[in-house]
């Protein structure tokens, strides 16, 4: 049986009625690790043995007839600026290359209660900011749909979900790090409300706009991973103590009056042939019996801007604690000024440095007012914008991406190239509601993504609208031409 | 050119980074290339338009004055580049 | 008259009296073992995020109140950046854009002159670590070490406004805020375990100009007293400088203790801490009501105290400015006054005694034995004659050692006073057989001579005889 392709509510059951056990499954995961990675570049480290000792550990308590969660026994991956108590945790830096942290994120710790079990840590862009730099140690991942294609984003997440590495995995989204990475390699792609998941043991980027979603194979699998995850955490002070619904009950297939906004801003930017298949979701959902209708935005275009200068500046400050002193990198020099400069040019890649000093800069007492600031009341507009058509419509249908996976090489090391492709991904996280990303069939052979807006905890919305999409068409379950 | 050089250098002084002469001079390009594209939002109406302080409007979330365990000393350090007599070590500050 | 005003605005960082630190659960407790009182959140490991200790809200909250603050109806933390090793996120949450208590007041009097001090701010922010150099070889060790227990504790920064005209004035000012704050329960303050801490900011400039002469900021002073001390120093330094033509530098200087002199630290780089608001603690918002439950809570304070004392048990004003300038005395005093009703006697003994050992062993009110109750036991056995005034000031001492009752101590000491005229007739009539002289001279009207004559029964007596008893006793043997 191809287990690795199946989704986690179909182990499950297979695991309920004894068709194998999570040893066997975790087995037969690790073996197609080991056939796909190579090529594939998911997982920087692979938990082997604590695997296989977990998924024991839950077989014998499936023995004992006890009451276990969903999730009990499936291989999950954790991308690698999410804490796991005991296995490295590096960010895909130098300047975390040997960090071990001494405790689990909220998200991971809950996971782990509920039995996932552990295969690896997913690789990713450096501090989800710029490209890993392979000198360093660290790779990209690379698309299943593609190997020359870029998975888009730090995301072995994606791209292990799509290859059969893990049947979930957990991410994080700054700027559409769950989203855009999910559509170019086909799988499910979740940011949750900002405060829905809480960010304790989530490595900060950029505070204000980082949370934790998870990538999938498909609605339900989703609905069973939020149940975990989602909720009130006294360790953070930003998540949010609003009550979690069952996702399970979001999952329906009827969207009959929902009515469904198409903003205009995010179509006009898009390729095509992407423009082409959101308009042709948006068609098959009328068909089902939702409303959809154009809105504007006006603010979209501001968007990116105030992003880049809120993520720089906050960035500037999270990633001043790398100084060599506690964990991580140091490169030695005679004073501490030195240690400080050299630990921190060496551990650094050039992204991240260039957004630490564009950071700096948007900060100093001469700029503060006129980037800083300034972003701040763009965000306030766009976050309007948002407010505006939730007066009107349930959700909002965009794409994920304005483009599909770059070939090899096109989406190139300028870092202002690369924010430019994310225009659809960044107003969602300035302005902290969900969103939905789901694959919505190909172009030119590779994966297309839509993406589902709604209001701050109107979550359900996303999965019903999803769910719906999923039971109808057979455009949201892609699978990846290479041998995965 | 809305940094130069100069300007990029105390920009890597006050974030602690060593800049190569090489380094600072694509920096400065790259910076450049990034403000300018950033002056698109001065076009941007933003008068009396309250600028975004916390993302929702969470407030008091407040923990009790009551003692959790930290962590052992041990596992405090062990990620430490250089540790004696229980602390971190650092160059000598004067 | 000097040509020149000194302008002096002093920065004090209090600790707050919590158990936990300002954002985990780590332990507040003073002397630890380096770093065994840290968690994720306050060695700012990678991925941690803290939670506000509630109740560092509400000492904040009654220290502003205390200071005749306004409160904040809705404050938030602020990120300061900057790089330190002792700092381990390379950021202080501090308050920067909305303090929690500001523009208050407190009053002080100096050399009899009251004067209102205007506080600019209170606001909350954390502490870093404590960098410790190596065993007494700072000068050949080439590393220095980071403890980071302190790293998280909660403080409060209090600003005042450059009022401050002399070093006489900042010690007055930071006596009435120590004392303010011990009254409220906020801080421990003690300057030695470094829960209260002071910057000064000194310029001075031409007297009767208006504009701010260029300011130094002067640390690392460990009492009131060196504050006082570097203060003076320091403006006579800044005068001296200007008589001689030159310019102030904007700098920040280090007292130093035993030279008595400032010296110059490093020259401030105009410091830009490129601040914003922290994204990972929640905001403030405080109600009207809460604040008005919280200011009722707020005890009295050092002034109406004193004026109460001064008012109700007529005692002189610096007497009740003494006792009123800590809490402890304060309360020593209404304890004692309770079992002992006369104001002016335990003052006398609080002023006179008790504050004369505790200077001159250098201890707290609380480490002493000493107890209201037992004050006012002493005080009752002097009022009886079963002691004197004299013998009372030894008994005193010993209680003050010992915690003894004053009656057991007289007991075994054996210095009860002798009022029985029988033990007394024999030493008398002795003293009157050696003393023919002085006898004869007070027979022959000499009034003062008897003064002696009782001198040398009390000298016989070793000091326990009433020497009201022995005086009457004399005059009716000699009017023989």
């Amino acid at each position: 049986m191809r287990l690795h392709t199946l989704p986690v509510h179909r182990l499950g059951e297979l695991m309920e009625r004894k068709e194998f056990s999570s040893e066997e499954l975790v087995r037969n995961y690790l073996e197609h690790i080991s056939r796909v990675e190579d090529e594939i570049k998911a997982l920087v480290t692979v938990t082997e043995e604590a695997a296989l000792a977990q998924a024991r550990a839950v077989d014998e308590k499936r023995a004992r007839g006890e009451e276990i969660s969903p999730l009990a026994g499936i291989p999950m991956a954790i991308t690698d600026n999410i804490c796991t108590e005991g296995v490295k945790t590096t960010c895909a830096s130098r300047m975390l290359y040997n960090f071990v942290p001494p405790y689990d994120a909220d998200a991971a710790a809950r996971l782990k209660r509920a039995g996932a079990v552990l295969m690896g840590k997913c690789s990713m862009d450096e501090f989800s900011i710029g490209p890993a730099e392979e000198k360093s140690g660290f790779f990209s991942a690379r698309n299943p749909f593609a190997p020359e294609a870029a998975p888009g984003g730090p995301s072995g997440g994606a791209a292990a979900v799509a290859a059969g590495e893990a049947a979930f995995t957990l991410g994080s989204d700054t700027a559409g790090s769950l989203r855009r990475p999910a559509a170019f390699c086909g799988v499910i792609g979740f940011k949750p409300t900002y405060g829905r998941v809480s960010r304790y043991g989530l490595i900060s980027y950029a505070s204000s706009l980082d949370q934790i979603g998870p990538f999938t194979r498909d609605m339900t699998d989703l609905a069973l991973v939020l149940n975990i995850i989602c909720g009130r955490d006294a360790k953070d002070s930003t998540s949010a103590a609003v009550a979690v619904p069952d996702f399970n009950k979001s999952l329906i297939n009827d969207v009959k009056g929902l009515k469904i906004g198409l903003p205009k801003e995010y179509l006009a930017g898009a390729e095509p042939g992407v423009a082409a298949r959101v308009r042709e979701a948006a068609g098959k959902l009328e068909e089902l019996g939702a409303v959809c209708e154009e809105v504007s935005m006006p603010h979209t275009a501001y968007a990116l801007p105030a992003h880049y200068i809120i993520s720089s500046a906050e960035a500037s400050s999270n990633l001043a604690r790398y100084d060599g002193v506690r964990y991580g990198l140091r490169v030695d020099a005679g004073d501490v000024l030195g240690m400080f400069s050299k630990t921190r040019s060496r551990g650094f890649g050039e992204e991240v440095k260039t957004l630490i000093m564009l950071g700096t800069y948007v900060l100093g007492a001469a700029n503060y007012n006129d980037y800083y600031v300034k972003a701040l009341q763009a965000r306030t507009l766009v976050r309007q914008d948002f407010d505006r058509a939730f007066e009107k419509f349930d959700c909002l249908i965009t794409p994920a991406s304005p483009a599909i996976a770059h070939r090899k090489g096109k989406e190139t090391a300028d870092p202002l190239a690369a924010r430019l492709s994310k225009t659809c991904s960044v107003p969602v996280n300035l302005a902290g509601v969900p969103a939905l990303s789901l694959p919505f069939g190909m172009v030119e052979g590779l994966p297309v993504g839509l993406q589902f807006i709604t209001r701050h905890f109107g979550e359900e919305i996303l999965l019903r609208v999803g769910y719906t999409l999923q039971q109808n068409t057979d455009q949201t379950r892609l699978k990846p031409g290479l041998a995965c | 050119m809305t940094v130069s050089e100069k300007d990029v250098e105390q920009l890597a002084f006050f974030s602690r980074l060593d800049l190569t002469a090489e380094d600072k001079a694509a920096y400065t390009k790259s910076l450049n290339t990034i403000l300018d594209y950033l002056a698109m939002l001065k076009e941007l109406d933003t008068g009396a338009v309250e600028p975004a302080a916390h993302v929702l409007p969470v407030k008091n979330v407040f923990r009790e004055d009551s003692l959790r365990q930290g962590l052992e000393r041990e596992l405090a350090l062990a990620n430490a580049p250089e540790v004696e007599e229980g602390a971190f070590v650092v160059p000598r500050i004067v | 008259m000097s040509r020149y005003e000194a302008v002096i605005g002093l920065e004090v960082h209090v600790e707050l009296k919590t158990e936990t630190k300002l954002f985990c659960g780590c332990s507040t407790e003073f002397g630890q073992a380096p770093n065994t009182q840290v968690c994720p959140v306050c060695l700012g490991l990678p991925g941690s995020t803290g939670v506000l200790n509630k109740k560092v809200v509400e000492l904040a909250a009654r220290a502003g109140l205390a200071l005749n603050c306004k409160i904040g109806a809705y404050t938030w933390f602020d990120r300061k950046n900057y790089y330190y090793p002792d700092l381990p996120k390379g950021f202080q949450i501090s308050q920067v854009f909305r303090p929690i208590a500001y523009q208050g007041y407190l009053d002080i009097e100096v050399d009899g002159r009251d004067k209102r001090i205007n506080i600019t701010r209170a606001h909350i922010e954390e502490d870093p670590g404590k960098l410790v150099h190596s065993s007494g070889s700072i000068m050949t060790s080439s590393s220095s070490f980071v403890d980071y227990n302190r790293s998280g504790m909660p403080l409060i920064e209090i600003v005042s406004e450059p009022e401050l005209r002399s070093g006489a004035e900042a010690k007055a000012y930071l006596e009435k805020l120590k004392a303010i704050l011990e009254y409220t329960g906020v801080s421990d303050v003690k300057m030695e375990q470094g829960s209260l801490r002071c910057d000064a900011n000194v310029s001075v400039r031409p007297a009767g100009t208006a504009a701010l002469g260029t300011k130094t900021e002067i640390k690392n002073m460990n009492s009131f007293r060196a504050v006082q001390r570097a203060i003076e120093y320091e403006v006579d330094r800044q005068i001296d400088v200007l008589e001689d033509g030159d310019r102030v530098v904007q700098e920040t200087r280090a007292w130093d203790e035993n030279k008595g002199i400032t010296m110059s630290m490093r020259s401030k780089e105009n410091p830009d801490y490129r601040c914003f608001i922290e994204q990972e603690v929640s905001p403030i918002e405080l109600s009207d009501e809460w604040i008005e439950d919280l200011r009722v809570t707020i005890p009295e304070l050092p002034d109406a105290r004193r004026k109460r004392l001064v008012a109700e048990h007529g005692l002189p004003a610096y007497d009740a400015g003494v006792i009123t300038s800590s809490l402890s005395l304060a309360e020593f005093f209404d304890a004692t006054l309770e079992k002992f009703p006369d104001a002016k006697k335990i003052s006398n003994w609080i002023m006179g005694e008790l504050l004369r050992l505790l200077n001159a062993r250098g201890m707290e009110l609380g480490e002493s034995k000493i107890t209201p109750a037992g004050l006012a036991s002493l005080l009752k056995l002097i009022e009886k004659g079963s002691i004197s005034n004299k013998i009372g000031k030894e008994v005193f001492e010993a209680m003050f050692q010992e915690g003894k009752e004053p009656a057991q101590i007289v007991k075994e000491k054996g210095l009860s006073q002798i009022s029985d005229e029988g033990q007394l007739t024999q030493i008398i009539a002795e003293v009157i057989d050696k003393n023919p002289k002085s006898v004869a001279d007070f027979q022959s009207g000499k009034e003062q001579a008897i003064g002696f004559l009782v001198g040398q029964v009390m000298k016989a007596t070793r000091g326990q005889a009433n020497p009201g008893v022995v005086n009457a006793m004399l005059r009716e043997k000699l009017a023989e």
